[in-house]
């Protein structure tokens, strides 16, 4: 996921986000055209389209400031729907440019120790799975760790990517202390002389302080056997989530230190949106979205092209 | 779940406490306020604007009885109908006989629909049912492996058919090993997928084609946002579901998807799913889902007392008057309007 060449990664992603949210692109592009229909923009038009930019998942704070962008200049002249979506399209592209870094791996540090956490069922397991192609794919030497002792058959669902994948995969038993898996991991990732560690954890919801403490408690570890680590922390947000993202990223944030954002799910109805006020709120960097089940459908995040694509703006 | 969503109705009631009357103008206020509390909940756009407006006229017609603040009239109005917008639910399964009567799941990737055949029928064996999971979601790695150790955890055998890839064939195997082992309910786990994949969408139509389940649930997350409708409405159209099983009720969400799914697909939510435990699974009920969201009961059934009390005072009175002879057309206007 470091740097791509640009054009084809560019084009293939926009196509790609264009095809997955073609639905909710649709929704917003033709509720645009039914809401400006080159008529001097005015009040009660705002207001539809701050509505419609929540039906995005873009939440209700950030919909106004996007429309009140639009208003400080364009109020009471006339503007077209194409205008419209320009427009919203560049403040979002302008919102989203800075933190679309992808996740840089450090030579520095062998191995470069990432640390994967999220709520159940966003999709950590498949990601580090994808994440272990593309890293490996870069000739990255790659070392996953099973570390979510609590779901059943997290474990085995992990080594099934590392056969597919190709790279080694350090699991304990089920039910093992999760910490002390990592600790092992970081050991072994340490002595094979690895490029990249990858450590699974188990979801778990934000609002359960035992889990959240138990989290905590695998970075002290890490640290034991490296003090520098992990050196990234990797919260994996579902697209079709609404505003609980906001309170995900907060407190993972507080607990684990999070360092960046993968996106997954991009593929399906889900806009997304809710990336623009997380962008707002935090600013941490977007690393990378997931736009399908295939071993590399995991792409760098591309501010404008998703910015395009959300509000069906063209290129 | 909810506390978020109740600190914000709270604070829009609490504006109305020093407020004497229930006017047009006030309410309006009050709306715009519950409206927006309903948006930053998740809750669907079309969903909050259409309940905001059935608040307002039974607000603007509501008879204040001047024992009661309008604060709490408003906050009972809000209590009805949040309960009416997730409600009726009837949350038991039909079972047939002879069985096995079949459930299958279906939902999103990572919405829970393996944790939840597991609670599912370790409900089903604590309510002396037999049932028989089969692993039919044979795309995501180690899936059947993890339904085979959930089964194993509640001492509920699982039907398996591993390296093909016909979730139709595995299901109507499961169901024939069903009732060759007496089995009085079989649930399917399915594959997750997305509402908008054509091909996947089409094989699980067909394994409800083949064979004919007695309930469709389809296993919602329930931090989802906007897009909770969207999914169940693609769901609904091309699987018919009976309802909803709502999982993570037990994060911080403020639920959203739990009071906008009814209203947009028709179908309720039949369950919920609490905590990471293999009994953490309970019935939805409406009423008290909605007495939480607004952390008021105490208040609820005050104004219900209040109403009932009035009315049987307002009945003694005319009961007088008739009796008396003085019963005047108003007050014969007054019964008809109640009458409506």
């Amino acid at each position: 996921m470091t740097t791509q060449e640009p054009s084809p990664a560019r084009k293939g992603l926009f196509a790609r986000l264009r095809q997955g949210l073609s639905r909710s692109s649709t929704a917003l592009k033709g509720g645009i055209a039914t809401i400006f229909t080159h008529a001097k923009l005015d009040a009660a038009m705002l207001d539809e389209l701050e509505d419609l930019l929540i039906t995005s998942d873009i939440g209700a704070l950030t919909a106004q400031t996007l429309t009140a962008r639009l208003a400080k200049d364009r109020f009471d002249k006339e503007i077209s729907p194409q205008e419209v979506r320009a427009i919203l399209s560049g403040e979002i592209a302008k919102i989203l440019a800075p933190i679309a870094r992808p996740l840089e791996i450090d030579p520095a540090h062998t191995p470069y120790i990432v640390l994967m956490v999220g709520v159940n069922g966003t999709g950590k397991t498949t990601t580090i799975g994808k994440l272990a192609q593309r890293l490996k794919g870069q000739g990255k030497s790659v070392m996953l760790a099973a570390g979510d002792t609590f779901r059943a058959a997290a474990i085995e669902q992990l080594q099934i990517w590392g056969t597919r994948v190709g790279v080694p995969v350090v699991a304990g038993s089920v039910g093992a202390d999760a910490a002390g898996l990592a600790f092992e991991a970081v050991e072994k990732a340490q002595s094979q002389k690895m490029d990249v560690l990858l450590i699974d954890t188990a979801g778990r919801l934000q609002n359960k302080a035992g889990l959240m403490a138990e989290l905590e408690k695998i970075t002290r570890v890490i640290r034991k056997r490296d003090p520098s680590g992990p050196h990234a922390v990797i919260l994996v947000l579902d697209a079709t989530t609404g505003q609980n993202a906001l309170s995900q990223v907060e407190a993972f944030k507080q607990t684990a230190d999070v360092t960046g954002l993968i996106m997954t799910k991009l593929d399906g109805t889900a806009r997304g949106g809710i990336l623009v006020a997380l962008a707002e709120k935090f600013g941490l960097p977007i690393h990378a979205i997931g736009v399908g089940e295939g071993v590399d459908d995991l792409q760098p995040f591309d501010a404008a092209a998703f910015a395009e694509a959300l509000t069906g703006a063209e290129s | 779940m909810f506390d978020a969503l109740a600190d914000r109705l709270n604070n829009v009631f609490r504006g109305l406490r020093g407020r004497g009357k229930i006017t047009e103008e006030n309410v309006g206020e009050v709306m715009r306020e519950i409206r927006s509390a309903l948006l930053e909940a998740d809750v669907h756009l079309d969903v909050a604007t259409e309940f905001c407006k059935d608040v307002q006229e039974k607000a603007i017609g509501a008879e204040v009885i001047n024992t009661l603040k309008p604060a709490d009239v408003m906050v009972k109005i809000v209590h009805d109908e949040l309960a009416e917008l997730m409600g009726p639910v009837d949350p038991k399964i039909p079972f047939v006989s002879p069985g096995p009567t079949v459930l299958l799941m279906a939902g999103l990737q990572g919405s829970g629909k393996t944790t939840t055949c597991g609670k599912m029928a370790k409900m089903l064996s604590e309510r002396a049912k037999r049932p028989l999971m089969v692993a039919a979601d044979l795309k995501r790695p180690a899936a059947i492996d993890q339904l085979e150790v959930l089964g194993s955890q509640i001492n509920v055998p699982v039907y398996t058919e591993r390296g093909h890839d016909n979730a139709v064939k595995v299901c109507r195997n499961g169901i024939k090993h069903a009732k060759k082992n007496d089995h009085d309910v079989v649930i399917l786990d399915t594959a997750g997928r997305l509402a908008i994949d054509d091909e996947l969408m089409g094989e699980l139509e067909k394994v409800a084609g083949a064979v004919n389940p007695q309930q469709v649930y389809l296993v919602l997350d329930a931090m989802t946002g906007q897009d909770a409708v969207n999914t169940a409405k693609i769901f609904n159209e091309r699987l018919e579901l009976d309802g909803c099983i709502l999982t993570k009720f037990d994060s911080d969400t403020r639920g959203g998807a739990a009071l906008s799914v009814k209203r947009v697909t028709g179908k309720p939510i039949k369950f919920i799913g609490v905590g990471e435990k293999l009994d953490a699974i309970e019935e939805f009920h409406p009423q008290r889902i909605a007495g939480r969201i607004l952390g008021m009961g105490d208040i609820v059934g005050l104004v219900e007392q209040a109403q009932k009390h009035y009315d049987e005072e307002e009945a003694k009175k005319l009961e007088g008057k008739m009796a008396s002879g003085k019963f005047g057309l108003d007050d014969f206007l007054l019964q008809l309007k109640k009458m409506k």
